[in-house]
């Protein structure tokens, strides 16, 4: 079943961002590939393009009794609309509202369990304006939680700014989330591929994710970093970025320690984890184990072999507010085999 | 096994019904086909795909598509638009007393009486599912937090229903006495009108989203589960405090219910395209159509109970005569 799952990508971003021209170029290039759109307001799409919903936000929380799980119901019924359609999908774009809080939308597929059979998270990309984007950050929160959310981010209107100024909202972007792939953009102009079924690729940087991957390692622009980053340290200096990241690397772990470990992580700071990711290597286990969640929610399976002369490294991320990078890393060494 | 009528149509079926005693299935490819003899004819209705579909009371075929269209296509494929919003998706239908029909999209819900006129019913949240009772002009429709129900002729105030959660479909009981909902959380809630009094049926492990009320509605079935889930309504408290019936266990979901308009015997179509007939009485099963071709998403029986029409997600389709044995 895990082949048939069609990919979904959810666009994030604040008004005027660029995510009607990312949309509109999506709906009109030539990619030979079939992609249904959802978007809140058919407003400025400038095609009538019937692969185009509209959908009202509809937030449903889970009568659970945890307050972080929460999924988009409109969403689970255009996913079910959507498969009645003969031929199938290439993709499915979800585009959100500029003050949305991404959770509920990443959590649809995590939790609906007939949506998880039909579709699956594969990135959520997040369009940023490079002149307006160090203010938003500063009064908004949702701006700062769409960016600490993203696995791709697109600089856009870089040519509105300075190299100076550029540099510093890629920096201010890499002080809340390190991991994110970031890609220079005017008028959203980029290959779609970039954007689109990115498939474990986005995944896997998190394996890179280290201090030397800081320090300018990125092959997809040449910015500098001159401050010193320690990998878990809290970037204390942007007093006005409540975002961050925790970056922890080991060994092979035990998995009868480190399932219960995450379990009690994220029931114990699940609102305040924005999002998870890691690669893992259980001890004896052929197989690298993946693992990604959102808030409370957590799920992982094996992903693929490990290859021969691979280094079996366990890699886990985590982005959010007010993590104890120091709480984290001691909960997760002692994971170790 | 019964002798089936093989339908290979290729798209999603939606939906299947009897239009008297032609079997209508409604497809994915917003196509309605009608068995007739040997070949099943072909009556193009959506310019999408149909989202939602069921039989009127007077014998036609309701359905709503993603191409904003409400629409009628009686026995013969003569087929007819009744209500249309542009860009919106029709992905609720429900039919009512004396040709009155209900539709759906976003938070409006819409009544269209025989006589054209029309009437829209706003909600703060997106409506989840229609149900008309099965006496008088009232509509229920379910929504997150419970339930609304209107007097779609009068401009009677509307009665709130409250419960915390989304509900995302509803029947009301064949008798009018309870109305079901599904919620989102795997779990059915009802509620005993006479004093709104309320009943939870949890326990499934997936979303019960077919519900059949049994002959005389003594049971609602209900899919969700790898067993058919029997609710007892016979009782005078219904189900509050009773043990459901499980029939048709397999390792499999069961994905589609739907009870037989005569006797005690419950169709249970699996996630895997298997049909099987089960009676309530012994717990007695019988394959009506081997596995295969996705999982079931649509079964019905005509009125006289003899044929049982289903469909799949993959586009199998068959109607099972079971007076005919083979």
């Amino acid at each position: 079943m895990a082949e048939t799952q069609i990919p979904v990508t959810v666009l994030t971003g604040y008004l005027g961002s660029g995510k009607t021209t990312l949309l509109n170029r999506i709906l009109t290039e030539n990619h030979g590939k079939k992609y249904a759109v959802v978007v809140n307001e058919f407003g400025e799409i400038g095609i009538d393009n019937e692969l185009i919903v509209e959908s009202d936000e509809e937030v449903f929380e889970m009568n659970n009794g945890c307050v972080c799980c929460t999924v988009r119901g409109d969403l689970i019924r255009v996913v079910e609309g959507l498969m009645k359609r003969p031929g199938g999908f290439d993709g499915i774009l979800v585009e959100t509202t500029g003050l949305a809080d991404p959770a509920p939308v990443a959590q649809t597929f995590f939790m609906d369990d007939d949506v998880r059979a039909k579709a699956k998270l594969d990135a959520v990309v997040a369009i940023a304006d490079a002149k307006h984007l160090v203010q938003r950050l500063a009064d908004s929160r949702e701006a700062e939680e769409q960016i600490g959310f993203a696995d791709v981010i697109l600089v856009n209107k870089t040519d509105l700014v300075t190299s100076e100024e550029l540099a510093e909202v890629e920096e201010r972007i890499r002080a809340i989330n390190p991991g994110a792939l970031i890609h220079r953009t005017e008028r959203c102009a980029i290959p779609l591929s970039n954007v689109l079924d990115r498939g474990a690729f986005d995944l896997d940087r998190i394996l890179t994710l280290d201090p030397a991957f800081l320090d300018g390692h990125d092959h997809d622009h040449d910015h500098d970093h001159d401050h010193d980053h320690d990998h878990d340290h809290h970037h204390p200096d942007h007093h006005d970025t409540t975002i961050g990241s925790v970056a922890l690397a080991a060994g092979a772990l035990e998995p009868q320690r480190f399932f219960p470990w995450i379990q009690e992580i994220t029931q114990q700071f699940g609102p305040d984890i924005l999002r998870l990711k890691g690669i893992l290597a259980f001890k004896d286990d052929p197989e690298r184990y993946v693992v990604q969640g959102v808030h409370m929610i957590i799920e992982g399976d094996h992903q693929r072999a490990w290859k021969e002369g691979e280094e079996r490294t366990s890699r886990l991320v985590f982005i959010g507010r007010k993590l104890d990078a120091g709480v984290l890393r001691a909960g997760f060494e002692a994971c170790v085999a | 096994m019964p002798s089936i009528q093989e339908f290979p149509f290729g798209a999603y079926v939606v939906e299947a019904a009897f239009l008297g005693e032609t079997a209508a299935f409604a497809l994915g490819d917003g196509t309605v086909r009608l068995a007739d003899g040997a070949e099943a004819k072909s009556a193009a209705v959506h310019s999408g795909a149909i989202l939602a579909a069921t039989a009127t009371r007077e014998g036609k075929l309701l359905t709503g598509g993603d191409d904003g269209r409400v629409a009628l296509t009686d026995a013969g494929g003569a087929a007819y638009t009744i209500a249309e919003r542009p860009r919106k998706w029709i992905d609720l239908v429900a039919a009512g007393p004396n040709g009155a029909v209900a539709f759906a999209s976003g938070r409006q819900a819409f009544v269209k009486l025989a006589d054209g006129r029309e009437r829209t019913f706003d909600h703060e949240r997106a409506v989840g599912g229609l149900a008309f009772a099965p006496k008088g002009l009232r509509l229920a429709v379910a929504r997150y937090g419970g339930v609304t129900l209107w007097w779609a002729g009068t401009e009677a105030k509307p009665v709130s229903l409250d419960w915390q959660g989304a509900h995302i479909a509803a029947t009301f009981s064949p008798d009018g006495r309870y109305l079901i909902t599904v919620m989102q959380e795997n779990a059915l809630h009802g509620w005993r009108l006479a004093d709104g009094k309320d009943m939870q049926m949890s326990g499934y492990p997936a979303k019960p989203r077919s519900l059949s009320w049994s002959a005389k509605g003594r049971f609602l079935a209900s899919s969700g589960a790898n067993a058919a889930i029997l609710w007892p309504f016979h009782f005078k408290d219904g189900p509050m405090g009773r043990q459901p019936t499980q029939l048709g266990a397999r390792e499999v979901l069961v994905t589609r219910v739907a009870c037989h308009p005569r006797e005690d015997v419950v169709a249970v179509g699996y996630q895997d395209g298997m049909v099987m007939a089960v009676r309530l009485a012994d717990a007695e099963e019988a394959v009506m159509r081997r596995s295969g071709d996705g999982a079931v998403s649509a079964l019905a029986w005509d009125d006289g109970g003899r044929h049982l029409a289903f469909g799949t997600e993959e586009g199998a389709a068959g109607l099972v005569d079971l007076a005919a044995r083979s």
